[in-house]
């Protein structure tokens, strides 16, 4: 028993980590629909930016303000998707429509109410915020927001849209 | 249980030994850490105390791997000891092991899961297995689940299994099934139409083998819920309603009543506007998957609340927690963005939320003269569906506005005035109400890109309980690396003796997906809820070390 779970951890160290595709979980759009998570995360050879958060968490609000000032601006240049993925669970899902409507926020947003698609990608706390490349693949991920984290952000996103790699 | 542990390790193993052999075709291996760890020192002024251990540490560790549509993983936990103010009743948590292990297949159509799961059927009404690490709730299934979709826009769920409790788990068998038709995907000509209608139902039903002496027991209780969900443009409505057979448990007295729920929630939005109305009334829906559990252990269920979810520090001292023996509640939330190159919302526009709950008891009447409420080996008490008690048990309004001044000053207001019915929600006698009024100011300052310094200043004011309360909050932060200091201080207690600060300083460090944080101080003694569970957090003076990553 305990070599198995030796040789797993060794096994699992030397593997490279950042090959990770988006699993297929089902959640829910703005209007109840279910869709799959391999198909929010379509964008025609481009790259998506996953962001998680919920309505209650203040950094979250921050960082996708943020995203929001600049996203027509990175969405020209780069071709970027940006999708953000509430964790608001029953309590609050209902209203984060209303929420989002009213601050203009203009990215494709999905409801994970009992933290499915959060569990899948392995997020412990919001905000936490994954890049993947145009072909679907994580490329880079950031949890936390601190302030003037969105500029380092588009650096990486401009990288990877040129096919660059992120140092 | 051995055997699946095995076989699941050995899966994985197999794998991952798989890679070396086909490096261009390997699975994936991805997870996540964390590890909490507290240094305790006493402190007689706030009651903080010191451990035998010194130092206790709560860690947990994920590792899946996927390849195509196959997928396994494990969670390896360890709780030496298990930090203060965790449910951890005799030492019941305690230890190290692997309590949750999965394998899941799944393609478009089929999901089929064993070992550990987690679900939610429509609300969580009759059903929600979930997991909340910052309470210490995990109520994850083991056993079996599968999920297939019928027909586009038609999606069925199968659960059985047991309950997690700690290391172990629950004796009852639950098992339930769940489905939903949406039926603009299910109907090809309405897959353009405006109007989106769709509606769902459940069941779940434990099976807990009983020789109560007293009592003769149901030993199978079934639940029912169905659920609708509606949309026309800009409009939501949704609502379910849930109904539970009699199940006498110690929480109620052993009454023999049915329990009922029922929830409803509108929306309205159009850019610039936001509009929730929502209403939620309950009798008698507790539910745990052992009827003599307690705390937040095995619970099966989940009734959401319907007061705001306060994350600042001061609104947070007074949480509202559900009451699945009985509450009606009403809430109303308005977001409102003043738009921006206006005089009144500046170059980048204003936002305004306004929120409002009101809970109060439901209204009960005898069921006979001579028999008092809640009497047990009874029917308890007659209740009206909507009917709305007396008591009241909580009422918050709170008002926030948010501006981006220009690129580099950010400043969030609010105001909270919050109702707390502190006898019931602490389960406690004696106690007054408590009535605050608290007031937020939260500026940001960006110095220049990656460079900013934050300030929080809250005050509460209240004649109750501790008195008023004032707490300031300085944040420095450079690329990667914060710093933090704060002071919150009971300027106010009635005790004039006994006004002391909880003095807090600390830094910490984010790469990617890997954060940091050191601090050190003092933290009060308090109640933190989500969702109808809280746990008490014991007031605490030391040194902590908070590491997570994700990989």
């Amino acid at each position: 028993m305990k070599n198995i779970f030796l040789v797993l951890i060794i096994g699992l160290l030397s593997i490279n980590l950042f090959s990770q595709e988006v699993p297929q979980v089902q959640i829910k759009d703005l209007n109840g629909k279910t869709v799959n998570t391999k198909s929010i995360v379509e964008n025609d050879g481009k790259p998506v930016l996953v962001s998680f958060f919920a309505t209650w968490c203040k950094p979250c609000i921050k960082e996708l303000s943020a995203f929001n000032d600049e996203y027509e601006d990175w969405a020209e240049e780069t071709g970027v998707k940006i999708v953000a993925i509430s964790t608001d669970n029953a309590r609050s899902s209902s209203s984060v429509g209303p929420f989002v409507n009213a601050r203009g926020w203009e990215f494709d947003i999905y409801l994970d109410a009992n933290g499915d698609f959060k569990r899948a990608m392995n997020v412990g706390n919001v905000p936490h915020t994954f890049l993947l490349d145009g072909n679907g693949k994580v490329v880079w991920q950031h949890t936390s927001y601190l302030e003037g984290d969105e500029d380092h952000t588009f650096e990486i996103i401009k990288k990877v849209a040129k096919g660059q790699a992120i140092k | 249980m051995k055997k699946l542990t095995i076989l699941i390790l050995s899966i994985l193993s197999s794998g991952v030994f798989s890679l070396y052999s086909q490096e261009n075709n390997g699975g994936q291996v991805s997870g996540n850490f964390q590890s909490d760890i507290q240094y305790y020192m006493e402190d007689n002024q706030i009651g903080a105390v010191a451990v035998d251990e010194n130092v206790l540490v709560n860690s947990w560790a994920n590792f899946a791997y996927t390849q195509g549509n196959f997928s396994a993983g494990f969670r390896y936990e360890g709780y030496l000891n298990s930090l203060l103010g965790y449910p951890n009743q005799g030492g019941i948590n305690d230890g190290i092991g692997m309590p949750i292990k999965w394998a899941m297949f799944n393609n478009n159509n089929l999901e089929i899961t064993v070992g550990n799961y987690y679900e939610q059927f429509g609300n969580g009404l009759i059903f929600r297995s979930y997991e909340e690490k910052t309470l210490g709730v995990d109520n994850a299934m083991m056993g079996f689940r599968v999920k297939y979709t019928i027909a586009p826009g038609v999606y069925l769920k199968g659960v059985v299994g047991k309950q997690r409790y700690y290391w172990d788990y629950g004796p009852s068998i639950v098992r339930g099934v769940d489905g939903e038709i949406q039926f603009n995907d299910l109907i090809t000509s309405l897959s353009e139409s405006n109007f989106r209608f769709a509606a769902g139902g459940s069941f779940v039903s434990k099976f807990q083998k009983e020789n109560n002496p007293t009592y003769n027991l149901p030993q199978n209780v079934g639940s029912a819920a169905g659920r609708i969900n509606m949309s026309y443009k800009g409009i939501n409505l949704s609502s379910e309603y849930a109904y539970k057979i009699n199940d006498p448990n110690p929480e109620n007295n052993y009454i023999y009543k049915p329990g009922q729920a029922f929830l409803i929630n509108a929306t309205y939005s159009q850019k610039g506007l936001g509009v929730v109305l929502g209403t939620k009334w309950v009798d008698n829906m507790l539910s745990r998957s052992d009827r003599n559990a307690t705390l937040s252990d095995l619970t099966l269920n989940l009734m959401p609340e319907i007061s705001k979810n306060h994350t600042y520090t001061l609104p947070a001292f007074y949480p509202y927690a559900s009451q699945p023996i009985g509450e009606f509640g009403v809430k109303a939330n308005v977001f409102y963005k003043i738009p921006k190159n206006t005089i009144i919302g500046g170059k980048y526009g204003t936002t305004v939320s306004l929120y409002y709950s009101r809970v109060h008891d439901i209204d009960r009447t005898r069921i006979s003269d001579t028999i008092p409420e809640f009497s047990s080996g009874t029917l308890g008490y007659n209740s009206n569906l909507f009917s709305i008690g007396k008591e009241l048990f909580y009422q918050d309004m709170t008002v926030e506005i948010s501006r981006k001044w220009n690129k580099n000053i950010y400043t969030n207001i609010s105001y909270v005035n919050l109702l707390y019915n502190y006898n019931l929600l602490r389960g406690v006698a004696g106690y007054d109400n408590v009535y605050a009024h608290i007031g937020i100011v939260d500026m940001t300052y960006k110095i220049k890109s990656g460079v900013a310094i934050r300030g929080e200043f809250q005050g509460m004011f209240t004649d109750q309980d501790e008195g008023n309360w004032g707490l300031g909050l300085i944040e420095l932060t450079i690329p990667k690396w914060f710093f933090t200091v704060f002071d919150n201080w009971n300027y106010g207690n009635p005790d004039s003796n006994n006004r002391p600060h909880y003095l807090s300083a600390g830094f910490g460090f984010v790469s990617g997906g890997n954060r940091i944080q050191i601090t050190y101080g003092k933290q009060r003694e308090g109640v933190m809820c989500i969702g109808g569970v809280c746990r008490n957090v014991p007031a605490s003076n030391g040194f902590s070390l908070s590491i997570s990553s994700t990989f």
